[in-house]
């Protein structure tokens, strides 16, 4: 196997004529932080949402939840995306749907992106809130019940604050998994970094070089989010609370 | 829009199906079997006291965990196929090794021991007694993470490969009908997902019963 | 009128029976002690009081109030009704000021400056006021509960109900709430206590009630349920929590 290792590669000239190929990478990266930081508002807000209703009295709030999981769990992220990028538009009424395909660029892929990884991470989170506020004991929200307060301030002032404590871990992975997942909107053209390195290697052919990079700023935007969320962590953390129960993570 | 044509998926449901359904499965269960092997032995070399096996175990399951599966090339040059269970198996092994890891964690360290003072090597003990408890215990756990990957085989889209969705995709652009394949596609993803699922969780509650 | 009052009280969870037939009434001032055998519904009967816990047959009226009426605003209820559980259930996240103070801002909806004093004159009052700012990880068993006793009174309820309060403690350190305890019944403050205390039963209570299998098998004065229980199975519960 003859394979020229070129590592000077990224400081040619890139596909776009006027950036160098690193700086094509660092652009990807910014396309990758910048959708992983709007679908992440998106699936917090909306995931702790769908998890407080899952945990409520209410049954129907509780099986309308469970069917958003379902929904957004059981089918591919990929297949997801063109649902919002090929269907989405096409099932609207045409003023809209006109409107959505006469998006310039960056933004027609965009914005289905941040949509699509958002929802989808949204069921992700509720599971991980769902199972923070369970994790909680039962008194937890007689105690607040027997005070006198009411439904939402039980879980605005007892069982949320504990329970995002808890289940800050497990939301790290789950942020880690937001950032990888990005790279699955390259198949609707969002120039992200996974896109920035394989435009590289097709037009460079320097296969291993453009790996390589791609892989070590996704080690180091993942060293980066860990250590971000254990300051969070530490700067959330309760005195003399001792370790919460363990919540179940992982996955992709 | 009007005039949706859902004939095509009609006419096109034996070449989805049969083409790109079977490379999905394949795919799939190689990829689970690769995997599953190849996750076990990585288990057990980080939960090796030698620094030298547990240390490079450790950073091979960190690094395949940090980086998306979409975007890394194989290592040799073998073709769109045997490259895309190759990537997908060293990859899976990964998210594998960490249960069989928590599987093996799982067996009491009595076990061992009992197995020690039968005279049983190492091998012997993990083969005869605590893999088989562990792989046992963490059936269901294996089996979601599998339909995981069931789902991610679809990544193998942007190698231009035939799986179920390069399939739904061919016929979409060829007959200009990206709505009715596309649907048709999530559709049977879901119902594929959400039984498996449904079937794992019963398993789960008879394993639990069983204990 | 009684403080509170249950008639005819029956609960189930799906078709197993944990109350049937409660009947008794807590006169204001009065000391009421339930006790009995583990899973015999005691802490069931003092958590529908403030319905905590729903039941589905009977009737409870606390203060002139019907509990069991949809119509009744049941967090302005609680409010009224101090409660003070097995496990403490101070807020983790909350210093013990913040947790004194939680109810009464958002619930009685006093100025935090209010409650804060309010719920320091408790705390002090359970002889912790040098803890105020600490959270409750940081302190005792019997530290949390006082402070969960002190977190009940800054409500200024018109009752208390104490389920187990000292089962979870150190031995140690039962002593310490069970003062707390008698200070308030002296008082003259109306309570409902599920507990295991004897000894505490022989101070201050007024009446005891002795439960088995959802039932009130016993519902008498101090002297009369000491002197000579009625029933066997309160006479053989007696015999072996007297000889621990």
């Amino acid at each position: 196997m003859n394979y020229n290792w070129n590592w000077k590669i990224f400081f040619e000239t890139s596909a776009d004529g006027r950036h160098t190929w690193l700086t094509t990478l660092f652009i990807g990266l910014g396309w990758t932080l910048t959708t992983a930081l709007c679908a992440g508002i998106i699936a917090f807000l909306l995931g702790s949402a769908l998890g407080v209703m899952r945990t409520t009295p209410h049954k129907w709030a509780v099986k309308l939840g469970n069917a958003y999981v379902e929904f957004f769990r059981n089918i591919p992220l990929l297949v997801q995306l063109f649902l919002w990028y090929f269907v989405l538009p096409e099932l609207l009424p045409n003023a809209i749907g006109g409107w959505i395909k006469s998006m310039t660029p960056p933004w027609a892929s965009f914005v289905p992106a941040v949509i699509g990884l958002g929802l989808f991470t949204a069921a992700r989170v509720s599971e991980q809130v769902r199972a923070g506020i369970q994790a909680l004991s039962r008194g937890q929200g007689q105690a607040g019940t027997a005070l006198g307060l009411t439904l939402s301030q039980r879980y605005r002032f007892v069982l949320l604050p504990m329970a995002y404590r808890i289940i800050l871990p497990p939301l790290t992975s789950e942020t880690m998994n937001l950032i990888k997942n990005t790279s699955v909107a390259l198949t609707i053209g969002l120039f992200e970094l996974t896109a920035a390195a394989r435009s590289m290697q097709e037009f460079t052919f320097q296969v291993f070089e453009a790996f390589t990079a791609a892989t070590v700023i996704y080690i180091l935007v993942n060293l980066i989010t860990v250590n971000l969320m254990r300051w969070i962590e530490r700067s959330v953390a309760v005195p003399g609370f001792i370790g919460p129960p363990d919540v179940g993570g992982g996955g992709h | 829009m009007g005039g949706f044509d859902f004939n095509v998926i009609e006419r096109s449901i034996g070449y989805l199906f049969r083409e790109g359904m079977t490379f999905t499965l394949t795919l799939t269960g190689l990829a689970a079997l690769g995997g599953i092997i190849f996750g076990t032995l990585l288990a057990m070399m980080r939960l090796s006291s030698h620094k030298w096996l547990s240390l490079p175990a450790t950073g091979y399951v960190n690094l395949m965990r940090s980086i998306p599966l979409i975007g890394s090339p194989t290592p040799i040059q073998v073709g769109a196929v045997a490259s895309s269970v190759i990537t997908f198996t060293l990859f899976e092994a990964a998210y594998y090794s960490e249960i069989m890891r928590a599987g093996i964690q799982s067996i009491p360290r009595g076990q061992v021991w009992a197995g020690y003072a039968l005279g049983l090597d190492y091998w012997q003990t993990m083969a005869k007694v605590v893999l088989p408890q562990a792989f046992r215990n963490m059936i269901p756990i294996l089996l979601t993470q599998t339909i995981i990957l069931f789902q991610d085989t679809s990544l193998v889209y942007v190698l231009s490969i035939t799986d179920f969705l390069g399939a739904a995709s061919k016929i979409a652009q060829r007959d200009g009908r990206l709505v009715e394949m596309y649907l048709f596609a999530a559709l049977v993803y879901f119902l594929m997902s959400f039984t498996l699922s449904y079937i794992v969780k019963i398993l789960q509650q008879k394993i639990a019963i069983i204990r | 009128m009684p403080m509170i009052e249950i008639k005819d009280v029956s609960k189930w969870y799906g078709s197993f029976q944990v109350l049937t037939n409660c009947t008794t009434n807590v006169e204001k001032g009065e000391v009421i002690v339930v006790c009995g055998p583990s899973g015999s519904g005691k802490s069931t009967l003092i958590k529908v009081v403030n319905a905590l816990e729903p039941f589905q047959e009977g009737n409870i009226v606390v203060d002139g109030i019907k509990v069991n009426d949809p119509k009744t605003n049941l967090p302005k209820l609680r409010a009224r009704v101090g409660m003070v559980f097995q496990h403490f259930e101070l807020f983790p996240h909350l210093t013990i000021t913040q947790n004194l103070t939680l109810g009464q801002i958002k619930v009685l909806g006093r100025t935090p400056e209010e409650a804060k004093t309010r719920g320091l004159k408790y705390l002090n009052r359970v002889g912790l006021i040098e803890q105020k700012d600490k959270f409750p990880g940081q302190l005792s068993g019997g530290q949390q509960q006082r402070v969960a006793i002190a977190r009940a009174l800054s409500m200024d309820p018109i009752c208390m109900l104490f389920d187990e309060p000292t089962s979870a403690l150190d031995p140690e350190m039962i002593n310490e709430v069970l003062d707390v305890m008698v200070g308030l019944a002296k008082e003259g403050m109306t309570m409902m206590v599920v507990t295991h205390e004897m000894g505490f039963a022989n101070k201050v209570a007024n009446r005891v009630i002795f439960m088995d299998r959802g039932q009130i098998v016993e519902d008498a004065t101090k002297a009369d349920f000491f002197g000579k229980p009625r029933s066997e199975r309160a006479q053989q519960f007696l015999a072996k929590i007297l000889h621990h």
